[in-house]
């Protein structure tokens, strides 16, 4: 059987690949012996060695295509079917009798098959059809279907009636296998290989009989050394021959080796060689080694990173209570921005360890640390460790500084208005006057607080000075446009009626009375409410309103503020009722001016200095630089060789006129604009009072050595005003005898402090 | 005649140099300057007079002395890092035209540099380099638990590894740690040696979360330098103690037949803390510490000095006598380290180190972090990890009982704080200062103080006023009716506290008023701080009084 098997397999090999074209006729079949012969030879010299191909084919060449089909269809109808056929094919008596007998068909049948072989490409009695590659049923029509090689018709083979058919079918035990050849119109019997190959194609698989994909694989090119070649191409003579360029090659080898230019190549050392000598003691020579200049000088100016600071009790996984954050606390933290946290971590608590989870922030901060250790500037600071008390500056105490003002003693009530203006009576000090928003001037007994006389003026007052000469009993009240002379009827008898007299003088014996002179008109007013009419007063009329109004200390000149440009200050001589601007030009907005109390000289402030005139000469004698934004105020030191300046930006400066056109000292003691300034005639105090309730009282001593500088020495804050629309202390005021200060505030009333 | 003198050509404009011009005149890019500066330990300097210095403007600029960049420029590893630049490009290009045998050389030629020259320039001694060890040790504790990336490389990590290993296995040799805190972050230690103190965090064994922001490459150059640093550090460290370097096992036979297995296993052996690594030799512990006998002026600082001493010799042997056993929730290198530090010994479950297991009967204490105890053994004590914590900062065995496992454990307290008088300090901690030994009353007096303040003064009016009133009375009783010369006993005056408070703080006001301006910011900035100050001790003392009263 396996001879069989084999056999069989190479068979079917080679008619399957010729089944298409080689349909050969019985014919061929019966050719003569001699004819074999000469075939033969012929196909051996050409090197055919395939010679058993179409064996079975020819044999068994019938009419048998119907029935495959039918058996195909059987097939796909059903599988037991289709099972018989294959028991049929193997088992049937007449297969195992075909079988038996196929060595010696084959044998016999091989040597003619060889001839009808050859004769397909040479003989001419071959019967090989030569219509091509088209329909053979172009040809039902025709009696012949196509040509031989000679070009003569192959006849159509006789059709078979029904009956034959039958009988064949019946009779025959090979019609199942047998097919027709459409294009010689012949019955060609399929052998059990070729029968074979079709249940293979059939049932999907390999179409070769035996076929094993899974064959062991074969090395040809194998790892072990032949002794014959693989190709029989002979050999290069480049293979024989010695290379040139490698006998160059060598050469310059053998020559950097002579000239030791060439070094073996160094040996590596392992890993672990080199981890072993890679630490050893750095730092044996150290005591011992001398370091060079540079070096020490490289390790005096390396400035080593400060330190982490050390975790508090807040960082701790379990910290007491009081560490954690509370809900406001905790956003506090979360709105401010992490530059600003005073700690990067939330402290939190953890009943057990396990629980504590990963710092999300940890790689974070390590990076940041590093960051400042190559980034960040480093710099030597030498941190003050002091008592913050010992950067106070040693002061007198107040109490050896005795006496100033120190109690709210008297509060006087009566103006229903602002109180801006307020001066108190000279050398005597019994009484002052105060002018307020609602128009009226009061005169107040200081020591009682009862309010003397109250004169209406009808506008309100910006400005109010009791006249210095004390024979006279007069104030200058600015009102609007206006300035009124007011002789004031009050105090010493003898001084009243001296005042009374020589106003009167005064009015007869001027001739300038109703007249305009530099833009001011004198007139006499009788009828102020709240003054006897037979005394007479005295008006001036200007073109604007007028700031401020200011005696001079012998009190016959006075001097007024408008805001009338170039002729804003005016200097008016009461005793002749004459006015006269001395100044041409104006050299900015005029604030305030002031009368030296001995000099003849006139102090004008402007918005940023202060300008000093010589009235005698008629001379700039000096310019101030305050350092001031804003001048508010300005008041001159009874010894007339210093003076303070506040300004509406919270600065007092204090000027030393010996030392310099420069402040002495400068303060920004009070939180709002510094409103009025004051001096104390005799005792060494001033004062300022500001928009933010308080006055300050100051120890200003000035020494008679000319090498020695003032002391200033801030001594007491006063409070007692209220704040009425962002005003409080308008003005103040020092009195002539005692250590006393009045105030007038924006809540209408003066308040009289006392020591 | 005399010439115009140039700006900038004179004083601090010569002094300074831009990171800019720096960069320029090393020829270096801006990455490689920055390795350079990190490796050399250089960095900026802020100019007293930045427009000087700038020429004129005031743009923000980063300078650097000229002397540190000449410094620089004379270091050769900058040629090294020039030829690594050549060798990238030569490999780029031999892998681009696939020349495997060029690919193969240039490997085997790769320039390398070592920092050893570095370390000791930047480090002239041992000392310095101890006291820098700070840093070094945190980014190398950090550095051994992260994950592999292009930027960290296996080879710094397990280095990083090794060494922080090493590290710790010289401090429990010296037992020179002193002081351990855990805390949200991670666990601080602080070590003793030679004289200075050398803290570090390790984070909490947790895997390492998700970070953004991090510029690893940045800390991979410190983690070059710092690696080297350390290993020579360590080299010392071991000489000093009289370890070998690198550490074995003690016991350990180093025959040659050792199978790669074996030695791996020694590794994890030596990695887990468990064991006593060997020593070279025989270094007495005794011959180390001197002592002197008891001088005859012992003054307070000399007997401070002595408790010191004593309260360090029972901290070293604190657990000398014990044997724990940790549950695998516990943080196991924490805890051994600490225990080892204190002379006792640890095992556990599962893993490399474990030396006797749960069943053993020596073991005296088992450190558990579960809710509940199964299986509970007589023969020992269990208790919470933080009992080791709080008893390694105490220095002496606290009583265990408020530490059992389930129990509410007691506040863990940071051993970096040094209290001072005004400071908050909670109670627990007055009571931990106390057993250590310490003065507490000035911390409780400056406590305490505002609280009774108030009461005194009221007590001496009541003690004051009765002897003026029956002297008095004495006095007028006697007058009517004895008309004697007598002398009238004297009335007490007694101030008005309120007035002269008042007064003392409106001469501070003045005197504040007149401060100079030199000295104004610095006073007002002291001020706040010292506010700041109260007010939060203030919050504190509120809160816990609040909790207080809750309970």
């Amino acid at each position: 059987m396996p001879k069989r098997r084999s056999s069989t397999a190479k068979s079917t090999s080679s008619t399957v690949s010729g089944e298409n074209n080689t349909a050969l006729p019985k014919k061929e079949d019966d050719d003569t012996d001699e004819d074999e012969e000469k075939l033969k030879s012929r196909l051996f010299a050409e090197g055919y060695d395939d010679d058993e191909s179409d064996e079975g084919d020819n044999e068994e060449d019938d009419d048998e295509e119907e029935d495959t089909d039918e058996d195909d269809e059987s097939d796909s109808e059903d599988d037991d079917d289709d099972d018989e056929l294959l028991r049929e094919s193997s088992d049937d008596d007449h297969d195992v009798v075909y079988a038996s007998e196929r060595p010696s068909h084959s044998k016999s049948h091989s040597r003619r098959n060889i001839t009808a072989d050859t004769c397909d490409s040479s003989d001419e009695e071959d019967l090989r059809n030569t219509i091509g590659n088209i329909p053979v049923s172009w040809y039902d029509d025709q009696d012949h279907i196509g040509y031989d090689w000679e070009g003569t018709k192959i006849g159509k083979p006789a059709k078979k009636s029904e009956i034959d058919q039958f009988l064949e079918k019946v009779e025959d035990p090979d019609y199942w296998r047998k097919v027709r050849d459409k294009q010689t119109g012949q019955d060609v019997v399929l052998t059990d290989e070729q029968i074979a190959t079709l249940m293979n194609i059939q049932r999907g698989r390999y179409p070769t009989i035996g076929y094993n994909p899974y064959q062991p694989f074969v090395d040809f090119v194998s790892s072990q050394h032949e002794i014959h070649p693989i190709s029989n191409r002979p050999e290069d003579k480049r293979s024989f021959v010695p290379s040139a360029d490698e006998r160059r090659m060598v050469g310059r080898m053998v020559h950097a080796i002579k000239m030791g230019w060439a070094k073996p190549k160094k040996v590596k050392p392992t890993d672990e060689e080199v981890e072993a000598k890679r630490y050893y003691d750095l730092w044996t020579a150290e005591e011992s080694e001398q370091k060079t200049k540079t070096e020490m000088a490289r390790i005096k100016m390396h400035f080593p990173a400060p330190k982490v600071a050390l975790p508090g009790h807040d960082e701790s996984y379990n910290p007491p209570p009081e560490y954690l954050l509370s809900p406001e606390e905790l956003k506090r933290w979360e709105e401010t921005e992490p530059e600003d946290r005073r700690r990067n971590f939330i402290p939190q608590k953890f009943p057990s360890l396990r629980e504590v989870p990963a710092y999300a922030r940890f790689i974070n901060e390590r990076f940041d640390r590093c960051l400042d250790l190559y980034l960040a500037h480093r710099q030597q600071k030498t941190k003050l460790d002091v008592d913050p008390k010992d950067l106070l500056p040693e002061l007198p105490r107040p109490q050896d500084l005795h006496p100033f003002p120190t109690t709210l003693s008297l509060l006087y009530k009566g103006h229903t208005g602002m109180v801006r203006a307020l001066s108190m009576e000279p050398s005597v000090g019994q009484l002052m006057a105060s002018g307020s928003d609602d128009g009226t001037v009061r005169v107040w007994e200081i020591g009682t607080g009862r309010c003397v006389k109250t004169l209406t003026l009808g506008a309100p007052i910006s400005s109010l000075m009791w006249c210095p000469n004390a024979k006279m009993a007069l104030v200058a009240a600015a009102s609007a446009n206006n300035v009124f002379i007011i002789n004031i009827e009050c105090g010493d008898r003898l001084v009243v009626s001296e005042t009374l007299t020589a106003m009167n003088n005064f009015i007869e014996n001027s001739d300038q009375l109703n007249v305009a002179q530099a833009s001011v008109t004198w007139s006499t007013v009788n009828d102020l409410t709240g003054s006897s009419p037979a005394v007479s007063h005295l008006k001036l009329t200007f073109e604007t309103e007028i700031k401020q109004v200011t005696w001079h200390a012998k009190g016959d000149y006075f001097a007024t503020v408008t805001s009338n440009g170039a002729r804003s200050v005016v200097v008016h001589q009461l005793s002749k009722l004459k006015s006269q601007a001395p100044f041409q030009k104006n050299k900015g907005s005029v604030q305030t001016v002031a009368f030296h109390q001995t000099r003849p000289l006139l102090f004008v402030a402007t918005q940023k200095h202060v300008r000093v005139y010589n009235l005698a000469t008629l001379q700039l004698a000096k310019k101030l630089l305050s350092n001031i934004r804003w001048i508010s105020s300005i008041a001159i030191h009874p010894k007339g060789d210093n003076l303070i300046i506040g300004g509406y930006d919270c600065r007092l400066t204090w000027f030393d006129l010996d030392l310099s056109t420069k402040p002495y000292k400068t303060f920004r003691h009070h939180k709002s604009a510094v409103r009025s300034v004051a001096y104390h005639p005799h005792y060494p105090l001033f004062a300022s009072s500001s928009d933010d309730g308080s006055v300050m009282v100051y120890h200003g001593r000035v020494y008679s050595d000319l090498l020695q500088n003032p002391q200033i020495v801030p001594v007491k804050i006063l409070r007692g005003h209220k704040t009425t629309d962002g005003l409080c202390v308008l003005s103040c005021a020092f009195h002539p005898k005692q250590p006393w200060l009045v105030t007038a505030g924006a809540d209408s009333t003066l308040a009289l402090y006392t020591y | 005649m005399v010439r115009d003198k140039k700006k900038h050509e004179a004083g601090a404009a010569t002094n300074y140099i831009s990171r800019t011009r720096a960069l320029k005149k090393l020829q270096l890019t801006l990455k490689d300057f920055r390795r350079l500066c990190i490796l050399k330990g250089i960095y900026p300097h802020e100019p007293l007079h930045k427009k000087k210095v700038n020429k004129g403007s005031t743009e923000n600029k980063t300078f650097y002395y000229v002397k540190d960049i000449n410094f620089l420029a004379t270091e050769p590893i900058i040629n090294k890092f020039r030829e690594y630049k050549i060798f990238l490009r030569r490999l780029t290009k031999a892998k681009a035209k696939k020349e495997t045998d060029q690919v193969q050389r240039l490997y085997d030629n790769k320039p390398v540099y070592q920092l050893d020259r570095i370390v000791k320039e930047r480090y002239p001694s041992f000392v310095a380099a101890i006291r820098d060890l700070d840093d070094a040790l945190c980014l190398c504790f950090m550095f051994a638990t992260l994950p592999h990336t292009k930027s960290v490389k296996p080879k710094f990590v397990h280095e990083c590894r090794r060494l922080t290993v090493e590290f710790m296995h010289y401090v429990i040799a010296a037992k020179a740690l002193r002081k351990v805190f855990v805390s949200v972050k991670g666990i601080y230690y602080q070590a003793e040696i030679m004289g200075e103190k050398v803290t570090w965090i390790v984070p909490h064994e947790r895997g390492v979360p998700h970070v953004n922001d991090v510029d690893f490459s940045v800390m991979a150059t410190f983690i070059e330098f710092y690696t080297t640093m350390l290993g020579f550090v360590n080299f010392r460290l071991y000489h000093t103690v009289g370890l070998h370097y690198p550490p074995k096992l003690q016991g350990y036979d180093p025959s040659g037949a050792v199978a790669s297995a074996d030695t791996e296993d020694s590794k994890e052996r030596v990695y887990s803390l468990a064991q006593a690594i060997q020593k070279v030799g025989d270094v007495d512990e005794q011959s180390a510490v001197d002592e002197f006998p008891p001088e005859e002026d012992a003054t307070a600082n000399s007997e401070a000095l002595r408790q010191e001493a004593e309260s360090l010799a029972r901290l070293r042997t604190l657990f000398a006598s014990c044997r724990f056993f940790l549950n695998r929730e516990v943080p196991k290198e924490a805890l051994t380290f600490i225990v080892r530090c204190c002379g006792g010994m640890t095992s556990w479950a599962l893993g490399p180190g474990a030396t006797y297991s749960e069943e053993d009967q020596r073991i005296t204490h088992q450190i558990i972090d579960r809710p509940k105890l199964q299986g509970k053994k007589i023969s020992r004590l269990y208790a919470q990890p933080q009992w080791i914590f709080d008893c390694f900062n105490a220095r002496r065995r606290l009583p265990i009982e408020r530490y059992f496992p389930g129990a509410a454990l007691p506040p863990h307290l940071s051993p970096f704080v040094e209290e001072r008088a005004g400071d908050y300090v909670p109670p627990e901690r007055l009571d931990q200062l106390r057993h250590l030994g310490h003065d507490v009353d000035n911390l409780i007096a400056q406590k305490e103080e505002k609280g009774p303040s108030s009461a005194p003064p009221t007590k001496k009016k009541r003690s004051t006023l009765p002897p003026s009133k029956t002297g008095t009375d004495e006095g007028t009783a006697d007058t009517p009716a004895k008309p004697q010369m007598a002398v009238e006993p004297g009335q007490l005056h007694r101030d008005n506290k309120q007035k002269s408070k008042n007064e003392e703080g409106q001469e501070l006001k003045m005197r504040e008023m007149m401060i100079a301006k030199k000295h104004r910011r610095v006073y007002h900035k002291i001020k706040r701080g010292t506010k700041r100050h109260a007010r939060e001790v203030d919050t504190l003392k509120r809160k816990r009084a609040q909790i207080d009263a809750g309970n």
